[in-house]
């Protein structure tokens, strides 16, 4: 079967669109393709930076005929309808028409036949559309044309279109179309320096050889491969390790035609610099990669660059080229970094009282200084120095205003933690800096100094009770704020160093500090509009653990919880154990909650574990119906005197002994130990379950035979509420 | 005067080049601007049905770019060329390969690209899709497609050429620090370096920028430009009717006035990241106004019959 070859030659696409630029073109060509009914064998698209290619193979050579039924009136019906229905139809009379019958009646019913159309047509009207409708993410118009409204918008000026279509035995046909001054033809050109003379083309097979003769590698994988074995084999030959860079390899095979890298250096004064930032300033402005020494670890002086054309002189203007601007950038670099060098961090915060933070919760040097109030408060619970703590917090962010940050944003912190180094700040108070913004997502490292810790809880626990206050909390895939992120930070800070926090608690507080900000800004407000200051700080509260707390806080303690499931869920844990300890009600401490589910998952492994839960749902069930039907509670101790039977006895035993004990394990935080005490009641109850019935005719003896349900309801409890966890 | 040899020999040569492509060949912009794109030949003249080829080098101040003559290539004054054709033509392409041929830019010994930059000047309301140019990964000419200037659709569209002739001259002069370019071509004691002339001035305008300009005087004179524009504006009307205008180009005038303090006030430090965007719109609407009033003259294509007409 014939094959398709499409080529749209343009003037230079940017790299990062290229790769779905080409996964569209296969996308659009093929789903019509199907859905003109030629169903082909197989489709790949290429993308370099000046042509788009396609090539389909096997597409049938033209449409199958389409046979049609239609089914018409009733036969002796109306005259209007069946003169309708002819010239519905197309039939000339109705003996052209088959009769029908069907159980209302005998039917009129039409068999056309709509012939297919040669593939070649079909090409020729599906393939211009595509072109005209192609999603490019920003599209332009150019030249003469580009007065007429009707003119075509493409990801930059269009040159010619290859289409060619027939079999690999025969001269193929040209998919004959015009476009904005266009015909698709079947010439292309090589690359524009090497080959830039027109080179005629047949089909893919061709076109695809003839392009690699004419210096262009079309399959963007290849470029990345050259690229990529080159350039760790030069770093090697010299002794070095090329630092790999999957996102600015993408990038620079999108950039050229015919691969050639190279290597160049740079005065080794500029290592004076922080690594971070030489690599930052030779990948984001130069697009080159940057080389370490295997001995130390760190970037040596060179750099690689990849060159889209074999130089007469053997690339040595390239590279001269290359070095003289990575030195005028490097030189930039470190002039930036001198400058900020000179002013001392905590100079610079006056600056964030005129930086927005969000317009509704006031500048960045509000926010700060809430940040150190809270991580003030928080530091005694990590076992951090509260002064060191409150240093580092203030200082956190000063690197925001920096020159180098803000020629790279991506430095954010790690030159804060640089700056305080080099000011003689105490290396918790540095690191803080870098580290108060981790983790920042699930493969990010979580610090461990208390310092850090302290200033990242503060920073993402402002963020979070913030947005909350402001009502802007993540719905569905929205989030832009980053809050879920911000959670799942707090949550892992939280966990992995073994922190006790009551959240609900620290919301509170810190909600009572965010009222400040909104107090200043609604002064603020009324006194530009003249008007008196309505003191907008009223907030709903709820009954939590026995007090009154902020409804947010509480609301934001479910959205960690539910982050929380959701992270146990990924890791494959059992996040209905987090139900069943939640459920408990008054659990704030996210460190306990994950202690007693990892308990309880343990627990549930073992036969023990299985039984005594069937058991104590088993009664909870019980409880449950027979509380509502009385409208009482079970509570109370079970009169011994009432008990008949020796399983009542005993389970009443066990209970006398298991409930202190795991009571005690519980108040010592031994989850484990609690649930290994509790393993104890599985014979009693199971005993009791097999030879006791609850329901007894004697009213006095059923009371007491539930309160010593309750009673294992309440042992458990101390952990979880088994009821809630799923078989 | 080889373009090799001297800085003022490599500028002929591209002016003896877009000469011969048919361009009015017209001198600098007689204010302080940021960029050839503020001279009205382009900003203006980019704008209307009518076909139009200039070029030109247009001095360029970016007062936040000094670096006290410390940086190898960056400037807080430097040389714009720029080449501004409407429509813009097929092989625009290929007429500036030729174009760097013409100053000594051998295309098979260097590594030339057009990398994605799609430009956007936010105080003029222009945009347009292109590239940075480099050359052995030096960026030296922007290539912009101009769809849009002055908050006006491009119809048809120009196609516009910026090139840094500092960082191209050191290329083709072979030097690393662009004080050290020829300027005049002679060796010896008749030698004048780039240094020579411009060093000092950028070593005076960085501390003035950074350190020392008036910023009390330039919040006025920023405020007076705007005011002077919008007055010119609304007089410029032809009987009051918004359909012919008479003052488009001494009014943008007064934009540019407005966009250079601006740009001196944003480097003197004294203007908030809030305060950035409101000073920015400021000045764009004015470059709005002034391409509006442009399209109701003459050569921004309006009637011919306004020939002559005086307020
Ligand atoms: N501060 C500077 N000093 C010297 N040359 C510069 C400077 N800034 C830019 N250039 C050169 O001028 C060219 C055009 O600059 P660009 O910033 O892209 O201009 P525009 O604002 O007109 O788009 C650049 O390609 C670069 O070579
Ligand atoms: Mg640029």
């Amino acid at each position: 079967m014939p094959d398709l070859l499409l080529e749209l030659f343009s003037e230079e696409i940017p790299a990062r669109m290229q790769a779905k630029a080409a996964e569209d073109l296969r996308r659009m060509v093929t789903d019509r393709l199907v859905a003109e009914g030629l169903v082909y064998e197989g489709a790949k698209a290429f993308a370099t930076p000046r042509r788009l290619t396609l090539t389909v193979h096997g597409i049938p050579a033209r449409q199958s005929d389409l046979k049609q039924e239609r089914k018409g009136p009733r036969v002796g019906g109306a005259e209007a309808a069946i003169q309708g229905f002819l010239k519905a139809t197309g039939l000339a009379s109705l003996d052209e028409a088959k009769i029908q019958r069907d159980p209302k009646g005998d039917f009129y019913i039409a068999l056309t036949e709509k012939p297919g159309k040669p593939t070649l047509d079909v090409l020729a009207e599906i393939l211009p559309m595509i072109i005209r409708t192609f999603p490019w993410p920003k599209s332009m118009r150019w030249g003469e044309r580009s007065a007429k409204p009707t003119s075509l918008t493409w990801v930059r000026p269009l040159h010619s279109i290859v289409a060619t279509f027939g079999l690999e035995t025969e001269e193929p046909e040209v998919v004959p179309f015009e476009l904005n001054g266009i015909t698709s033809g079947q010439t292309t050109r090589g690359h524009r320096f090497m080959a830039p003379a027109e080179i005629s083309v047949r089909r893919f097979e061709d076109y695809e050889a003839k392009l690699q003769a004419a210096k262009v590698v079309l399959d963007p994988q290849r470029r990345k491969d050259i690229i990529l074995a080159d350039a760790k084999e030069l770093a090697f030959a010299q002794g070095f390790e090329l630092v790999e860079d999957p996102v600015l390899l993408d990038e620079v095979s999108g950039l050229v035609e015919w691969p050639i890298v190279l290597m160049g250096s740079f005065d080794a004064e500029f290592l004076s610099i922080p690594g971070e930032v030489i690599r930052a300033t030779i990948r984001n402005n130069q697009k080159c990669f940057v080389v370490s020494d295997p001995k130390t670890g760190k970037l040596t002086n060179k750099f690689i660059l990849t060159a889209n054309i074999e130089a007469s002189d053997g690339g040595l203007a390239i590279v001269a080229g290359n070095e003289r601007v990575i030195r005028a950038r490097l030189s930039d670099a470190k002039f930036f970094y001198e400058t900020d060098l000179k002013t001392k961090l905590e100079d610079r915060l006056p600056k964030f009282e005129n930086i927005v933070f969000h317009e509704k919760l006031g500048t960045q040097a509000e926010r700060i200084a809430r940040i150190v109030r809270l991580a003030a408060e928080i530091a005694p619970l990590v076992g951090a120095d509260v002064e060191k703590t409150k240093r580092a917090a203030q200082l956190a962010k000063a690197d925001l205003v920096t020159e180098v940050v803000g020629e790279f944003p991506e430095l954010q912190g790690l030159m804060g933690k640089y700056y305080a180094l080099a000011q003689g700040e105490d290396a918790s108070v540095a690191a803080a800096s870098e580290d108060h913004y981790k983790p920042q997502g699930p493969a990010d490292r979580v610090p461990t100094d208390p310092v850090s810790i302290a200033v990242a809880l503060a920073d993402k626990i402002d963020t979070l009770v913030g947005f909350w206050a402001i009502d802007e909390k993540p719905t569905g895939s929205k989030d832009p704020f980053a809050l879920r992120r911000a959670a799942l930070g707090v949550i892992r800070l939280l966990v992995e160093n073994k922190i006790r926090l009551n959240l609900v608690s620290v919301s509170d507080f810190h909600s009572s500090v965010l009222d400040e900000t909104k107090m200043r800004m609604a002064q603020a407000k009324a006194k530009v509009s003249g008007g008196f200051s309505v003191i907008a700080n009223a907030h709903t509260t709820q009954l939590w653990n026995g007090r009154q707390v902020r409804v947010n806080s509480f609301d934001l303690l479910n959205f960690f919880v539910d982050r929380l499931k959701g992270q146990l869920r990924e890791q494959g844990a059992r996040h209905d154990l987090v139900d069943a300890v939640f459920s408990l009600g008054g659990q704030d401490d996210l460190l306990m909650v994950v202690r007693r589910v990892e308990a309880l998952a343990k627990f549930f492994d073992t036969d023990d574990g299985k039984n005594l839960r069937a058991g104590v749902k088993r009664a909870s069930n019980i409880l449950g119906i027979e509380e509502k039907k009385d409208k009482r509670a079970y509570d109370g101790a079970p009169d011994a005197a009432l008990f008949k039977l020796d399983e009542e006895k005993a389970l009443a035993k066990a209970m006398a002994e298991v409930g202190p004990e795991a009571g005690a394990a519980v108040a010592k935080e031994d989850f484990a130990g609690a649930m290994t005490a509790m393993a104890k009641l599985r014979p009693a109850v199971d005993a009791f379950f097999d030879k006791v019935k609850v329901n007894d005719d004697d009213a006095a003896v059923r009371e007491n035979r539930l309160k010593l349900l309750n009673e294992i309801r309440a042992a458990t409890r101390a952990v979880a509420d088994f009821s809630k966890i799923q078989d | 005067m080889r373009p090799e040899r001297s800085f003022q020999g490599f500028i002929l040569a591209l002016q003896r080049f877009w000469a011969d492509q048919g361009c009015v060949i017209l001198q600098p912009y007689d204010m302080e601007m940021g960029a050839g794109t503020f001279h009205p030949a382009t900003t203006l003249r980019a704008l209307g049905p009518k076909p139009w080829k200039a070029a030109y080098v247009q001095p360029s101040r970016r007062p936040k770019d000094g670096r006290y003559g410390q940086n190898p290539n960056r400037l807080q004054h430097y040389y714009q060329f720029q080449v501004i054709i409407k429509p813009s033509p097929p092989d625009l392409q290929d007429l500036y390969l030729k174009s760097l041929a013409a100053i000594g830019i051998d295309s098979s010994l260097h590594d030339v690209r057009f990398v994605e930059d799609d430009w956007e000047s936010p105080t003029l309301g222009a945009w347009g899709l292109g590239w940075e140019c480099w050359c052995d990964g030096m960026e030296v000419s922007q290539f912009t497609y101009f769809q849009q200037v002055a908050g006006v659709e491009c119809s048809p569209v120009a196609g516009e050429l910026t090139y840094g002739l500092e960082r191209l001259a050191m290329y083709v002069q072979g030097v690393d620090r662009v004080y050290d370019l020829n300027f005049n071509g002679r060796e010896g004691a008749e030698k004048v370096t780039y240094g020579d002339v411009f060093l000092q001035a950028e070593q005076e305008y960085s501390r003035h920028n950074f350190e020392h300009s008036d910023a009390d005087m330039l919040f006025k004179q920023f405020t007076m430009a705007e005011e002077a524009c919008k007055k010119y504006l609304d007089a410029g009307w032809k009987d009051n009717k918004r359909e012919a205008h008479l003052m488009a180009l001494p009014a943008y005038d007064q934009c540019i006035k407005a966009s250079h303090v601006f740009n001196l006030l944003d480097a003197r430090g004294v203007i908030s990241v809030t305060e950035r965007q409101s000073y920015i719109g400021r000045v764009r609407d004015l470059a709005k106004a002034c391409g509006e009033a442009w399209m109701r003259t003459e050569a921004g294509g309006s009637s011919p019959s306004l020939r002559g007409e005086s307020l």
